[in-house]
């Protein structure tokens, strides 16, 4: 019996376990991938907004500006990366000139830092700007994050303080049950608790938050048929450019909003790479996460419009993913009417990621506060921080190599990680259990080979530390191991 | 901080070469060092025959060849570091690297190598549409899996791209019992050398789809199809010509790079047409004492070539050790026109007496050519070829004396585009 069960790893999911873990309550969480942070986490533009464009009076505009508010020691706290970077609105004629005030007004009354900058002082900041812009909205409060590293940090540190992760763990029904069969519940006010029914056995828990992204609506739907709303996936495409000996921008450039969102972004990334995107179009099949030619090809003309100079010849990787879109425009937060004790964190499109962090306070403090009895636990265990050597000075690396050698052997050559930080993702308490999961977590494999040369050497190094054979590492999901069983033929 | 005469990095064919070439010119104390665990270099997974011809005057398999070249180190003062990798090269010749028994160091050469070699453009320098399943692999990994490694990498294979690596991995696969049902080129001819696409597809009755790219990956988990679609003279895809082939692996042998990023560390001029570094007739770079030659100045087409530059660049080297070069003199510029890819040398000096070897490469094949090497306006040399095609990089040597002082251009005097 679980006091909550949280379904889905995501960045909502984990932010919300870790906040848990601090309190004297059990807490599982069920992800259906193999690892935390695989859905809308890993595929998004990466970047706390300052909170200037949501319509007022919604929860996305709260809870953005609030979000933007508590990234940064909230980064600092997790020994994640966070940095400031700033953005700009462009305009390139007269009617968006008059949408970056009014983006300008309503960043003023929410306290949020802005300014319109005129051509040449938007030029100095930002030469490769299009020739087309005219002025455009500063916005100094804007930074980049990491979000898989977020999430993992997060995470891990939940799973130190004794909450339960079941990865590869597929909802497969939740059932309301009467309470009174449960004498240990510790939620007082509902007449249920919970079953949840899964491909890897059954859990009971007293209350349960549905953070399950694109499958929030089937999840809920799976209780309550009666009161369904539904999700769609909208699909963004990206390029990613690698990194570059002068950056293309220093900062977020989004163009006009529209009805569909931000707009096609030019975005710097934490690591020195550049991502273009997202593009936005609905899409019917969940898993559907593919690229395809017109689209791509629509992003690289959207992005021109606003930078120019964008080296294409740069371009290592594309990628999708799929935006989780509710009915209503806004997030849907809240919990169940007909069914309490079952928390709803849904349609968590954008400003979802820099939305997260207040998205979890908003949910301690209006929902969960009242649910339970919050107890801190005696005794909370910090993470240890790992080392990232291409950050360190050579006496530093240098200190570490005498302690444990394998430091000294570089095993990705694109971005200088050692075999040492390969071996620490696989071991540490969050630990990667397949490629993609290495490269996530100490970026082998996300330079510009992309793992050619280094792949064959980390799923032997991925094998011995989890004592399988080569044939049974896999790059992501079940089924798509990268060396194939037996002989050929 | 350790110092030595010469430091050359990459111990594979143009690294081997060049510590030779330095060492037989003179030069005592020499340091190779090399990332991998041995020698070598992509030899070592090219387990095909087909490499020495011009050196050695027999057909030797990769590992072979390469070992000849290993051999020549024996009893000479040439030093070796292996499974240690250069982390930056500074222009004043100090090189930062790492290795298990000495950690993160510095050492610095009075000269420098770069024999790097080239890396294969990966999918996503592409942009191929579809899923990210596994099963999408560059021709060259798909060796080194099957070749070094000895696993099985896939049983339905397709491949992208008529590069070499590709064509012969087409063979090797096919060899292991592989099925390979069909390779695709986005140009209307082979980039590969046409004994490759000879030997490696026609002999075993791979269809090559020339004009053809891979317009979608299917597969969520592991790749279950791809589809392929007919493009036009401007490489514009033609709609309703999509062929779709059920496959469990895809390679990709879309290109190969020279891998630079040493030398952009180092602030060494690059050129956009090659990708390697703008050097000198005697592979100097831009940065005084540091050399490039191999697969990282150029993507070359027979290792045999690539020694030879190796040798070359380590006999400069040595004369810049041992102040045998004159480095006030004058450099003139080579160019080509639009039709070439490039040509190399980019510039030339003029003090000396040794002959300038040319080499370049046409972007386009065509037939019954006449092509022109001008000093300014001057025809200094006329070439008449029967055919010349991209895959295939042509050398043409020319006394120093003949050249003038004016910069250097090739042109096309005639021309019938096949």
């Amino acid at each position: 019996m679980y006091d909550y069960t949280i379904i889905g790893a995501g960045i909502n999911g984990c932010f919300l376990a870790h906040e848990l873990s601090k309190y004297d309550l059990d807490v599982l969480v069920l992800e259906k991938g193999p690892d935390v942070a695989s859905g809308a986490t890993m595929a998004n533009s990466a970047i706390v907004h300052a909170g200037h464009d949501p319509k007022p009076g919604t929860l996305k505009a709260k809870l953005n500006v609030r979000g933007n508010e508590l990234y940064p020691s909230i980064c600092k706290e997790m020994d994640a990366a966070f940095k400031l970077t700033s953005a700009f609105v462009v305009a390139t004629n007269e009617a968006e000139l008059s949408v970056i005030h009014d983006l300008h007004r309503q960043s003023q009354t929410r306290n949020i830092p802005s300014e319109v900058l005129n051509r040449s002082q938007a030029m100095q900041l930002e030469p490769n700007l299009s020739d087309s812009i005219i002025a455009a909205l500063d916005l100094p409060s804007t930074g980049i994050i990491t979000p898989w590293e977020v999430a993992f940090n997060l995470m891990e540190e939940a799973i130190l303080n004794d909450v339960k992760l079941n990865l590869n763990t597929k909802v497969l029904s939740v059932m309301a049950r009467p309470r009174t069969c449960y004498i240990d519940a510790k939620c007082s006010d509902s007449k249920y608790a919970y079953e949840i029914i899964t491909n890897k056995g059954n859990f009971i828990g007293s209350n349960v938050i549905n953070a399950a992204g694109v499958y929030a609506d089937e999840i809920y739907s799976m209780l309550n048929p009666s009161d369904k709303f539904t999700i769609t996936g909208r699909k963004g495409e990206y390029f990613i450019l690698d990194k570059l000996s002068e950056p293309i921008v220093n900062r977020v450039i989004y163009p006009i909003p529209s009805e569909k969102g931000k707009g096609v972004l030019v975005v710097p990334t934490i690591h020195g790479n550049t991502l273009l995107g997202p593009s936005s179009e609905f899409i019917d099949n969940k898993n559907g996460d593919f690229t395809d030619t017109e689209t791509l090809e629509y992003v690289r003309s959207q992005v021109k419009k606003t930078v120019k100079n964008i080296p294409f010849n740069k371009v290592i990787k594309t990628f999708a993913g799929l935006r989780p879109t509710g009915p209503t425009g806004d997030f849907i937060i809240g919990e169940s009417i007909d069914y309490p004790g079952f928390v709803n964190i849904a349609a968590i499109e954008s400003p979802g990621l820099a939305s997260a962090p207040a998205t979890c306070e908003y949910v301690m403090d209006t929902i969960i506060e009242k649910q339970v009895i919050l107890k801190k636990k005696k005794t909370y265990i910090k993470r240890a921080h790992l080392p990232i050597l291409y950050k360190m000075a050579d006496s530093e690396k240098q200190k570490l190599w005498k302690d444990n050698p394998s430091y000294g052997k570089i095993v990705c050559r694109c971005e200088h990680i050692s075999e040492g930080e390969i071996i620490d993702s696989i071991r540490r308490p969050l630990g990667a259990t397949t490629l993609d999961g290495v490269k996530k977590r100490v970026r082998p494999s996300m330079g510009r080979c992309q793992g050619s040369f280094c792949q064959p050497a980390i799923i032997e190094i991925l094998a011995k530390e989890l004592n399988l054979s080569v044939e049974e590492v896999k790059l992501y999901n079940e089924g798509s191991n990268v060396v194939i069983k037996g002989e050929f033929n | 901080m350790r110092e030595h005469e010469l430091i050359v990095i990459g111990g594979g064919s143009a690294g081997l070469a060049a510590a030779i070439g330095a060492y037989e010119n003179g030069l005592k104390d020499i340091l190779i060092i090399e990332r991998e665990g041995e020698l070598g270099g992509i030899l070592l997974q090219c387990i095909h025959n087909g490499f020495g011809l011009h050196a050695f005057g027999e057909e030797l398999a990769g590992p072979t060849y390469a070992e000849r070249w290993i051999y020549k180190l024996v009893g000479t003062s040439i030093q070796v570091k292996l499974d240690t990798s250069v982390i930056s090269i500074t222009k004043d010749h100090t090189v930062s690297y790492s290795n298990k028994e000495e950690g993160y160091v510095k050492a610095k050469g009075k000269a420098i190598v770069l024999a790097m070699g080239c890396r294969e453009r990966p999918r996503g320098a592409i942009a191929i549409p579809g899923y990210r399943p596994a099963g999408v692999l560059t021709a060259g990994t798909a060796q080194e899996y099957v070749n070094i490694k000895g696993y099985n990498i896939g049983k339905k294979v397709f491949i992208l791209g008529s590069g070499d690596i590709g064509l012969i991995m087409a063979r090797r696969l096919t060899l292991e019992g592989a099925k390979v049902v069909g390779v695709a080129e986005i140009m209307p001819y082979s980039n590969g050398l046409p004994r490759n696409v000879k030997q490696c597809l026609d002999d075993y009755d791979i269809p090559l789809y020339l004009s053809h790219t891979i317009t979608f990956i299917d597969g969520h988990d592991r790749i279950s199809s791809v589809t392929i679609s007919k493009v036009d003279e401007n490489l514009k895809l033609i709609p309703n010509t999509e062929k779709t082939f059920e496959v469990d692996t895809l390679l990709l042998s879309v290109g190969l790079i020279p891998e630079n990023d040493l030398s952009e560390i180092a602030g060494i001029e690059l050129s956009s047409a090659t990708k390697g570094a703008i050097v000198s007739n005697e592979l100097e770079t831009s940065v005084p004492g540091i050399f490039s030659c191999g697969n990282v100045l150029h993507v070359h087409d027979l290792v045999d070539y690539v020694s030879k530059e190796g040798e070359n660049a380590g006999k400069s080297a040595a004369d810049f050790v041992l102040g045998r070069t004159n480095s006030e003199t004058e450099l003139i510029d080579v160019t080509c026109s639009n039709d070439f890819g490039y040509i190399l040398p980019s510039k030339i000096k003029l003090s000396g007496d040794s002959p300038v070897e040319f080499m370049y490469r046409i972007k386009k094949p065509m037939r019954d050519v006449t092509i022109g090497i001008y000093s300014g306006d001057t025809l200094i040399r006329k070439i008449t070829k029967k055919t010349l095609i991209p895959s295939i990089m042509e050398k043409v040597s020319i006394q120093k004396s003949k050249l003038g002082s004016n910069d250097i251009i090739i042109k096309l005097i005639k021309e019938e585009i096949i």
